[in-house]
């Protein structure tokens, strides 16, 4: 299993746009892959179940990722989270 | 068989074309116990392609139609239809409870939608909950079989048919295809109006029953220009229609060259064609027609619009907007004029017997100068942003026009001396609507530097008979001889003393007076921006000559009203 720490510094949060982007990168993996945030986690592959979340600024958020391809998935989303500006 | 609808005339145009029901199907359903659930969990997979292919087609159409922007909510809509923790949990609902595909989809939707509407203080998530509700709806219609219509995936001429349209669907009507639309309900400044205007399909809105009356391809002829509205015309019918369609076109297309020509006569006489506003919001309209100037600006919106009195500078800024927008083309700004059938809740005024005899316009204004000062120095100050023209309604006499003078004089003389920049050209004239006033015209104008007849109120004064008083009403006579000998004084005493008279009231773009007023040497007609072009080509059509000929006849040999419109239509035909 791959995990991953972020802090959250985009102003809105892991919404609209940014989630999107973070299900597409997810979806293209074989791997199971969760998004952790105050002691919930939920399929970073559903769009509902992340924007359900509502992941604020300054949020500490863990992604994990478990399967043949985790050490990819985990590279791919932190790469999309750094380029999309939602942490550094 | 033959019907005949009568709805509002909402976007002007004619057309032909059978009706595509833009109407939600009938998507009722009854929970089912399933026998075979990867049968159901088949069903479930072959609906949702179906609606992501559907999806696919109407996002690349908005795409093209509405931008890229506004074509993301479809991605959305996709990503829902891919989201594992959805299918995924229609599918175990399937399975587990054994019910048919439509309920679980149902189930599981809901509580999606729940938890979203549930976010109270995170507004952007509660709206995604409609986005969920619209792949409910899409889903379900591919499992009952049942086509959902769509404007973007139209590809045939047609006339839509709605109970009403949301702004959405209208961005996506494609003009290409689309000739028209009709729905149930709505009015002429419904969004939906709005933006047929503006993409200038016609419409016709408010039928209260088109969706029951025309059935999917049945043809229709929608008239835009009378909301008229006919559901399986005859074949003389639709002749008729087609030939006044091409009629508006070619009277379009001409109307589009005159928008940025002057007005001329057929004898090369140039008359100004202005254009009446009520607030700053209508100059789209009056560029968009070609104004030659704002003949009439009603202040008392500003006064109307608002929780109390304006102030100096919220007045100053819309003045100014105006201004600037029209600059170098004249503004006639009229001071307050409230009172007779306009009331302010934050300015009570006393009961009257008579309101329109009563306390109103410029009575108001010389009786409380604290607030006609605060406008005239929102005047002054704006003047200097373009071509200012200022006047005074409701004026009887001449002691009441020079008192409204030495008001704006002495604001004039303060704001220079703070040093405030103020325009030296302003013109100062008043409202021709008070008959006495009229009779008097030639003293008048001494005093003033334009004149600009209000007709509705000077025909109601000089005829005594209430213009919202249904049983009267015959007699509103803008043709009667003795309201056009008024005006003809009121213009002749403007030339006599180099002065210039306008008309601001409907009658000056009135196809009928137009002529008379023609040939009675009036300079400027101020109308609705949407009659600007219409009486720009008629005017192309009369030589002064031949009109001061019809005028003198419809003044001085005429006796009635009626008269005067055959003179007119006989003379013009």
């Amino acid at each position: 299993m791959e995990k991953r720490e972020f802090n959250v510094i985009a102003e809105t949060g892991i919404h609209a746009r940014p989630a999107t982007l973070l299900v597409q990168a997810a979806s293209k993996f074989n791997a199971d892959i969760n998004l952790e945030y105050k002691g919930k986690s939920v399929n970073l592959k559903s769009i509902m179940g992340v924007m359900s979340l509502g992941v604020g600024q300054g949020a500490d958020v863990t992604i994990s990722a478990e399967g043949a391809d985790e050490k990819e998935a985990i590279a791919a989303i932190e790469e999309t989270m750094k380029k999309e500006g939602l942490s550094d | 068989m033959t019907k005949q609808l009568k709805g509002i005339a909402a976007s002007d145009g004619i057309a032909t074309a059978k009706a595509y029901m833009l109407v939600q199907p009938d998507l009722s359903f009854k929970q089912s116990t399933i026998e075979n659930a990867d049968a159901e969990i088949q069903r479930l997979h072959s609906a949702l392609e179906q609606s992501n292919s559907e999806l696919k087609l109407i996002r690349d159409k908005a795409a093209e139609s509405l931008g890229e922007e506004e074509a993301q909510v479809f991605d959305a809509h996709m990503m829902i239809l891919a989201d594992p923790e959805f299918t995924g949990a229609i599918e175990n609902k399937i399975k587990d409870d054994a019910i048919n595909a439509e309920a679980a989809l149902k189930t599981v939707s809901d509580t999606f939608i729940a938890t979203f509407e549930a976010m109270v203080d995170n507004p952007y998530m509660q709206e995604r909950a409609a986005d969920i509700r619209d792949v409910y709806t899409r889903v379900l219609a591919h499992l009952l079989g049942r086509a959902l219509p769509n404007p973007a995936l139209i590809d045939s001429e047609v006339i839509v048919v709605a109970h009403d349209l949301t702004p959405s669907d209208t961005a996506q009507l494609n003009k290409r295809y689309v000739k028209a639309f009709v729905t149930d309900i709505g009015g002429r400044t419904a969004h939906s109006a709005i933006m047929a205007r503006s993409l200038e399909i016609p419409a016709v809105v408010g039928t209260q029953s088109i969706t029951a009356d025309v059935k999917e391809g049945q043809m229709l002829t929608v008239d835009g220009l009378t909301g008229d509205v006919t559901v399986e015309p005859t074949a003389d019918q639709v002749a008729a229609s087609k030939q006044e369609a091409a009629d508006y076109a070619a009277q379009k297309a001409e109307w589009a060259t005159l928008k940025t020509a002057k007005t001329v006569t057929a004898d090369g006489k140039h008359f100004t064609i202005a254009a009446n506003i009520g607030t700053p919001k209508d100059l789209d309209g009056v560029l968009a027609n070609g104004a030659e100037a704002i003949g009439l600006y009603r202040s008392e919106f500003l006064y109307m619009d608002s929780a109390e009195l304006p102030t100096e500078d919220d007045q100053f800024e819309a003045y100014k907007q105006v201004l600037e927008t029209m600059s170098p083309k004249q503004v006639v700004v009229r001071t307050m004029d409230i009172g007779g059938d306009k009331h302010l809740p934050y300015l009570p005024l006393p009961e009257e017997q008579n309101p329109f005899l009563g306390y109103r316009a410029i009575r108001i204004s010389l009786d409380r100068d604290d607030i006609f000062r605060t406008q005239l120095r929102a005047l002054l100050r704006a003047s200097a942003f373009g071509k200012l023209g200022i006047m005074f309604p409701m004026i009887a006499t001449v002691p009441e026009f020079e008192a409204a003078k030495a008001i704006f004089l002495e604001e004039k003389a303060k704001l220079i001396a703070d040093g405030v920049k103020v325009a030296d050209d302003i013109e100062l004239g008043m409202m021709m609507e008070i008959p006495a006033a009229a009779v008097l015209a030639d003293q008048f104008a001494k005093h003033v530097d334009f004149f600009s007849i209000g007709t509705n109120d000077l025909i109601q004064y000089t005829m005594a008979a209430d213009r919202g008083n249904e049983h009267v009403s015959y007699l509103y006579q803008p043709y009667n001889p003795s309201i056009l000998r008024l005006v003809k004084h009121v213009i002749d005493s403007a030339h006599a003393e180099g002065k210039w008279a306008g008309m601001c009231g409907e009658a000056a773009g009135d196809p009928i007076m137009v002529p008379l007023l023609l040939g009675m040497g009036l300079d400027e007609y101020s109308m609705s921006a949407t009659s600007v072009l219409k009486v720009r080509s008629l005017m192309k059509k009369l030589s002064t000559a031949d009109m001061k000929a019809l005028a003198d006849k419809a003044i001085t040999e005429s006796v009635t009203n009626e008269d005067n419109q055959k003179l007119v239509a006989e003379y013009t035909k």
